[in-house]
């Protein structure tokens, strides 16, 4: 379109961090004495326009040859000091486009449902502030050129994070739990900055292309540099990701609004840990072992999350327990050398999950605050509308076919059969079978069965106004669609994003199934959601009273499950108690007493001197000058014996 | 018959002496005043020895210096012990001692 006039989009690709940048300086300068439609219309807006951009960028970079699709934008020169250089540029690649699309487009959405959403809210223009800076926060992160300016973007969100779900600060949890978001990331943050010095003092740079090219000729396979610095860079993407150990902070997210649930804890944040691992997928590569520890922790999340969810109720906290579990997917994948598959499972993930929160949101909304499902059921005829796109969402995240997530699932099921072994498989499946209990689960107390509302919030229950359902229905056309991106055997997604991954994986990201297996993991994998559809319809729509009998017949283990595997407690009695002891000591004896005491007795001395200097001035002039004229003689004197 | 320098030297610091102690033992802000005049004199009259004896201008110039200082300092001294003859109704220094903590 602009090639005409010799500029590619490509080179514009500034705009998509900028826009949403101007919004975040309008609406936080200026919100407060602008309406609350031009506040949102600048929100909504801003995100639009990057959306737009992107969408150009991309049709620019399909221009090229698939193995010249890497572009890079250096702006200037950020920090050069003796040999450490870090020049601050956006590079455009398939895999940095894909998730620009993502974070602009789902992003968009929840930014015009935000709308109808935070309507009653009071600060209403520092929602939009916040999610604004949190979107140039993400597109930084996945469209920098180097580490260094990734960690700003990566810090960037952690922020807008902790900003948005302390949102509603008065309330103390909900201040508590961005706090706890917040400190639990820098763990992980930690791990990060390590990684990154370890790169500079390794490789002398830390450019993306430049540490990725020289690293298969400096780092042998299965050297220990290799693996300490794709541990350190793990660690980091555990904490944002909410891997094991690190997720305890998400679930406790929930206390933010809804949407930045639906956009940031469940779309695009919390998804920057497996971005992260794929773009740094040449020092995976070079560490069997790291990937070996990717793997497992992923799938054991991915399982324990889904176990969790399984007993949750209120409706967010399984959604948060679905995402942990959903991301432990996208790690197993990576773990296992399926790169792709995990970006794959991610965007998919991005649009159901997304759907789902912004459903969930749609029916807290609608009954005005509740999110106890206990207290919901019967929804189905009040909200159709939302009823029938989170249906739809339940069944693409499910793995039940055509619907995005079967794709993505089934593909990470088949990657776990043929490149790990049945332990892998049987994690992932087994997750697959909970996952799709827990969510009918929840479809079913929400939407379905005898209505348990209270009588006030029946009379007042409503659907949605269109700002919520616009965002819903589109989403839910893109979980049907959404998967065909990556349809077998002739995947779209995964011949776009094949360059991006290193040269040592060409191979096996072609790998070839047989037909026949692939057919068979196919049945396999749907069976298995069939399976957990049906114990889910048998547990609460025929037989009611089923779930509360299995409850008091295992009463231990519902208990454990119930409480979180008492994870939280361990972690209270083992990190935070005695953290919050010695700062006490720190601070009752060490800084009151010590610190405190030794300027204070500086300050009472210098009191004590001036009382007794005071004495000498008296305010008679002949003293003054006797003391001059003494002072005199005395000059004199010494002069004479001295000189 | 010539006058030796060492009388006149003599004489220079006797004066000064005297301008010294009168600063010091008076009370009366006029005559503490009378006494530092003699002192600066005392001095002037040591400059000009020196210059006579040394053939050489710079004493007498420095004089010169002085006597300018000391006529400035008059004015100001005096306006001051007016301004505090008019607030306080005395020139006794004992009784002016509130410039103290």
């Amino acid at each position: 379109m602009l090639d005409q006039f010799g500029i590619s989009f490509l080179d514009l690709i500034g705009f998509v961090i900028l826009f949403p940048l101007a919004g975040t300086i309008i609406n936080g300068f200026l919100g407060k004495r602008l309406n609350k439609s031009i506040v949102g219309f600048i929100g909504c807006a801003s995100i639009g326009l990057s959306f737009i951009v992107a969408l150009f960028v991309l049709l620019d970079l399909l221009k090229l040859s698939p193995e010249h699709r890497v572009f890079e934008k250096e702006y200037f020169t950020w920090i050069s000091s003796g040999a450490f250089r870090a020049i601050a540029g956006l590079q455009v690649d398939p895999l940095s486009v894909v998730m620009i699309l993502v974070v602009t487009g789902v992003g968009f959405l929840i930014h015009v449902y935000s709308i109808g959403y935070m309507h009653e809210d009071k600060s209403f223009y520092r929602y939009f502030t916040y999610l604004n800076l949190f979107t140039f926060s993400m597109l930084l992160l996945v469209l920098a050129n180097n580490f260094l300016l990734m960690f700003i973007g990566w810090e960037g969100v952690g922020l807008c994070s902790y900003l948005l779900i302390g949102f509603w600060f008065e309330k103390k949890s909900a201040s508590a739990a961005g706090m706890k978001a917040f400190i639990v990331n820098r763990v992980g943050d930690f791990g990060f900055i390590l990684a990154i010095l370890l790169i500079f003092v390794t490789f002398g740079t830390i450019d993306f292309t430049e540490v990725f090219h020289a690293a298969p000729e400096h780092l042998q396979i299965g050297s220990a540099v290799a693996a300490i610095i794709t541990l350190l860079l793990f660690v980091g993407a555990v904490g944002k990701s909410a891997q094991i150990p690190l997720y305890t902070w998400l679930p406790d997210a929930m206390e933010g609004p809804t949407p930045v649930s639906a956009l940031i804890h469940a779309a695009t944040m919390v998804t920057a840990g497996v971005y992260m691992v794929v773009r740094c997928n040449v020092l995976y590569t070079l560490s069997p072992f790291t990937m070996t520890v990717v793997a497992v922790i992923g799938g054991t999340t991915a399982l324990f999350a889904a176990s969790i969810g399984l007993v949750q109720n209120d409706i967010k906290r399984v959604l948060a327990y679905s995402t942990v579990s959903q991301i432990g997917y996208m790690f197993l994948a990576c773990g296992l050398g399926g790169y792709i598959t995990g970006v794959f499972h991610l965007v998919t993930h991005a649009f159901f999950k997304a759907l789902l929160f912004l459903g969930s949101g749609s029916v807290i909304h609608g009954l005005g605050g509740e999110q106890d499902m206990r207290k919901m059921g019967a929804l189905k005829k009040y909200m159709p509308i939302t009823y029938i796109t989170f249906f739809i969402g339940t069944l693409a995240i499910a793995g039940i076919p055509p619907f995005a997530g079967f794709f993505s699932k089934d593909e990470i099921l088949l990657e776990a059969y043929t490149k790990g072994n049945l332990f892998f498989w049987g994690l992932g499946a087994l997750a697959a079978l909970l996952t799709a209990f827990y969510m009918f689960r929840l479809l079913f107390m929400t939407f379905h069965g005898k209505s348990k509302m209270t009588k006030h919030v029946e009379e007042h229950v409503h659907e949605s106004p269109k700002s919520i359902l616009f965002p819903l229905i589109v989403l839910a056309v893109l979980s049907i669609v959404g998967g065909f991106l990556g349809f077998p055997t002739m995947s779209v997604i995964n011949e776009f994003l094949a360059p991006v991954i290193g040269a040592g994986h060409h191979g096996s990201e072609s790998h070839h199934v047989s037909s026949n297996l692939m057919f068979s993991m196919m049945g396999i994998s749907t069976g298995i959601a069939i399976v957990g559809i049906v114990l889910a319809y048998i547990m609460y729509i025929s037989k009611p009273e089923l779930p509360g009998a299995i409850a008091k017949r295992f009463k231990g283990i519902y208990n454990i499950i119930l409480n979180k595997y008492f994870v939280d407690e361990i972690y209270d009695a083992t990190f935070v108690k005695p953290t919050l002891g010695v700062s006490n000591i720190l601070w009752k004896v060490v800084d009151v007493r010590i610190i405190d005491g030794f300027v204070n007795a500086v300050g009472r001395l210098t009191v004590l001197k001036g009382e007794v200097l005071k004495l000498f001035q008296t305010g008679l002039v002949r003293n003054y000058a006797f003391s001059i004229m003494l002072g005199g003689i005395i000059i004199i004197i010494c002069s004479i014996l001295f000189l | 018959m010539v006058v030796p320098l060492t009388w006149y030297l003599v004489l220079s610091g006797i004066i000064f002496s005297i301008g010294a102690v009168g600063v010091l033992i008076n009370r009366n802000a006029l005559v503490i005043f009378m006494s530092i005049e003699l002192m600066l004199n005392a001095v002037n009259l040591a400059f000009v020895t020196f210059s006579r004896q040394q053939n050489s201008m710079d004493g007498q110039i420095f004089v010169f210096f002085i006597m300018t200082v000391a006529a400035a300092e008059a004015v100001v001294g005096l306006a001051i012990i007016i301004a505090l003859f008019r607030n306080k109704a005395t020139i006794n220094v004992d009784d002016i001692n509130i410039m103290k903590w």
